[in-house]
């Protein structure tokens, strides 16, 4: 190892360590969910259950709040919605944001969280020694423990049949979060490669995107011009690495486009759009 | 100079009393003695119960929740590090600026300081959820090339610890050496065979004697920037996050203080305890109690003044989150946990401002309890209500802790009673030479006074006697 490149990595340690996540991404994987056509079914919570081996906790555990849904639907009541309660509740489908500067990342004390070059917080479960310090640290609050060995009780035969195979199952003391469905991605890259070409947008759906009855979710890569992801972001002017722009900032009705905690400068890889509602 | 300056030891106490004071409280336990001790290894056994059920079943059973990834384990390890800090300071500190009237309380604050060392190293560890995988944190060599991850203050907090436990060790067992060599001479059977290891074949010749406080002064001059080191090494665990009520710049020196704080407030109450128990009146006198009771005070008052530097900066900071958390926890669900530390902690201390209740007591045990109960309390109040109530409102929430999480905190006690009785019944728990120093040297400046004196006024000055002697 030469002189030049211990300096090199070093300069790119200290990149990353000061700028956080990576420089060398191959996609950027992002979402756009729109509020207005969120009905809160939870749906996509239920698909996320099926895909990723997500364990059921019962009624007591789930009051405790040791529930596992990577995808949860909040509920706010705001002051308009109290008012007229026939409007109904509004809906958050809340994930893992993906943070491109994740601040679960640095206090991992054995690194079992990192970003990957697809712009993905990647969760090691096998190195994850349940510190749960990346949750303490997580602003959304996505990430979620297994508290018990849950796969004991949850798959009673014969229904541990219906696992996904392309995932484990976690066993206690690990921590575990929404990964946008990285087996989905991981199979599309592969078959891209295998067919020599380039991942084509619309190629990856996560269970969530497919099992939305309103199309509310949309996936893809912020890499790609051509996205519908990047048409989203773009139309409504959220742009990555550019903080402080907040919608009270905009002063277009039509740009709805949000990211949560923004000012937090986490840089989160979901836009959100604002619902919008009739002044009563 | 005042005119009449109470003694802080009676310096006609001869040698050999001190010998055999100290040596009489290694000796003989009493049957209240065996009674505390299995009380205490009752705790400890309660503990281990709920621990076994914890590791085979998993973390839930502490009724861990989402918002609540940390609780009472983390608060009690920052609680029991805390705890540490007074030994280094009596004896290291106070060692290097002279201040003699350490001497004869230095001992036990110092294996207070590696008890709760002991005891807070666990409470990281059994709060793992894969508590068997716990040396991934150290950087050893994997042949996969895996290490830690050295930007996680978890990580500076593993190396941190066990330096610190590893010299405060090493700074008491080296102080006690010349001490062991006379438990040596004086005892036998296994006793006479443990200390003669121990005391390394010491002879208290010259070379011995110049070697030994060359080594003191030296590891005395390593452990204070440990000491330091280590709590604000402990604060960055909450420091470097980003959560409301945790991301604060003073918390290093506030962690500091309120460190030195609680160890303080329990050197007077294991202070009260031992003059009562093994009759140490003439070593742990009133005056000592009282300059310890003032050095609390004035701590008390630099960690109310750093509260309260953290209350006004998050007020006037106008950060939505951290304000919000902070009017939550003086008015909300954990409102009286934040009022009882600050009566405990900022005004409570004012008691020992008064010469009376510094000399009486019953009431400084009481008081000391409690300082120590305030103590406990704040470091659930920079835990607890920054996990219920973080940036996320759909995941605040209200958490006091199953009977699992509070039987581990409880048997933690119950761990360090456990080696504090063991240690005072094994191991000498006032350093004789060092009082034997500081008669030593009291009488040879006493006897420059009165010499001073009977030139001044031509006549001879009465002896005022030491104010605990019995």
């Amino acid at each position: 190892m030469s002189l030049d490149n211990i300096l090199n990595h070093w300069s790119d340690y200290r990149k990353g360590a000061e700028e956080g996540g990576h420089h060398d991404y191959e996609h950027r994987w992002a979402m756009a969910i729109n509020l207005d056509l969120c009905i809160g079914c939870n749906a996509c919570s239920t698909a996320c259950y099926a895909e990723n081996n997500l364990a059921v906790v019962g009624k007591e555990k789930f009051e405790r709040g040791q529930a596992m849904h990577w995808m949860r639907i909040e509920r706010y009541w705001d002051q308009q919605e109290l008012e007229h309660p026939e409007q109904g509740a509004s809906f958050l489908p809340m994930m893992c944001q993906q943070c491109g500067a994740a601040t679960c990342e640095p206090v991992c004390p054995v690194a079992a969280t990192y970003h990957t070059p697809d712009g993905l917080n990647a969760q090691v479960y096998n190195r994850c020694i349940g510190s749960r310090y990346c949750s303490n640290n997580c602003p959304f609050r996505v990430r979620y423990f297994n508290f018990y060995s849950y796969y004991e009780s949850s798959w009673p035969e014969p229904m541990e049949q219906q696992l996904n195979p392309d995932i484990s199952v976690r066993d206690k003391g690990v921590m575990e979060k929404c990964t946008f469905c990285v087996q989905r991605i991981r199979t599309v890259k592969d078959k891209a490669f295998m067919e020599d070409r380039s991942v084509q947008d619309g190629e990856v759906v996560p269970a969530c995107a497919q099992a939305c009855p309103t199309s509310a979710i949309v996936f893809g890569d912020t890499m790609d011009e051509g996205s519908v992801v990047s048409k989203l972001w773009k139309k409504h002017q959220v742009e990555r690495g550019v903080y402080q722009k907040t919608k009270l900032a905009k002063k277009d009705a039509d740009l709805r486009g949000y990211r949560i905690f923004e000012e937090l400068n986490v840089d989160p890889s979901v836009m959100y759009l604002e619902r919008v509602r009739e002044d009563i | 100079m005042t005119m009449v300056t109470e003694k802080d030891i009676n310096e006609q106490i001869a040698w050999a009393k001190i010998n055999t004071d100290v040596l009489k409280s290694m000796e003989n336990p009493r049957p209240a003695y065996w009674v505390t001790l299995a009380v205490c290894i009752a705790m400890v056994a309660c503990a281990v119960l709920a621990e076994y059920i914890q590791y085979t079943v998993g973390m839930g059973t502490a009724d861990l929740n989402n918002p609540h990834m940390w609780d009472m384990y983390i608060a009690a390890f920052v609680f029991w590090i805390g705890m540490s800090h007074s030994g280094t300071l009596l004896s290291a500190i106070l060692h290097l600026i002279h201040a003699d009237w350490r001497k004869p309380i230095y001992r036990f604050a110092e294996a207070m300081t590696t008890f709760s060392l002991l005891t807070a190293g666990i409470f990281p560890m059994i709060h793992l959820g894969r508590v068997w995988n716990l040396y991934w944190v150290l950087p050893y060599v994997s042949d996969r090339g895996i290490w830690p991850n050295f930007r996680s203050p978890l990580v500076w907090d593993a190396f941190a610890i066990t330096t610190y436990l590893t010299a405060s060790m090493l700074f008491l067992f080296v102080g006690m050496i010349p001490d062991l060599a006379i438990c040596r001479d004086n005892t036998t059977g296994w006793r006479k065979k443990l200390y003669g290891i121990l005391a390394l074949g010491w002879v208290g010749s010259d070379r011995q004697w110049r070697h030994f406080r060359k080594i003191y002064l030296l590891m005395a001059c390593f452990l204070i920037p440990l000491a330091v080191s280590v709590h604000s090494i402990v604060s960055a665990d909450f420091a470097m996050s980003i959560m409301p009520g945790w991301h604060i710049t003073s918390f290093p020196p506030y962690f500091v203080a309120g460190a030195l704080y609680s160890g303080c407030a329990a050197i007077i109450t294991l202070f009260i305890l031992l003059r009562y128990f093994f009759r140490f009146e003439d070593y742990m006198t009133l005056p000592i109690m009282e300059k310890t009771a003032k050095l609390t005070f004035a701590i008390a008052m630099v960690w109310t003044y750093l509260n309260l530097i953290e209350f006004a900066s998050v007020w006037y900071g106008h950060d939505v989150y951290n304000k919000e958390l902070l009017i939550a926890k003086a008015t909300g669900a954990y409102a009286w946990i934040f009022w009882t530390m600050l009566f405990c902690g900022s005004v409570l201390p004012f008691a020992l401002a008064f010469r009376k209740l510094r000399r009486h007591m019953p009431t400084m045990f009481v008081v000391s309890l409690f300082l120590n109960l305030g103590m406990f309390f704040e470091r659930w109040m920079i835990v607890a209500p920054t996990l219920s109530m973080s940036h996320e409102p759909h995941q605040w929430d209200i958490m006091y802790g199953s009977i699992i999480e509070w039987a581990i905190v409880f048997g933690s006690f119950g761990w360090f009673g456990m080696l504090f009785l063991i240690f005072v019944k094994v191991f000498p728990s006032v350093s004789m030479y060092e009082v034997k120093e500081m008669v030593f040297h009291r009488k040879l400046s006493a006897g420059e006074e009165d010499l001073a004196r009977m030139t001044d006024h031509a006549k001879p000055v009465t002896q005022t006697t030491g104010g605990g002697g019995a």
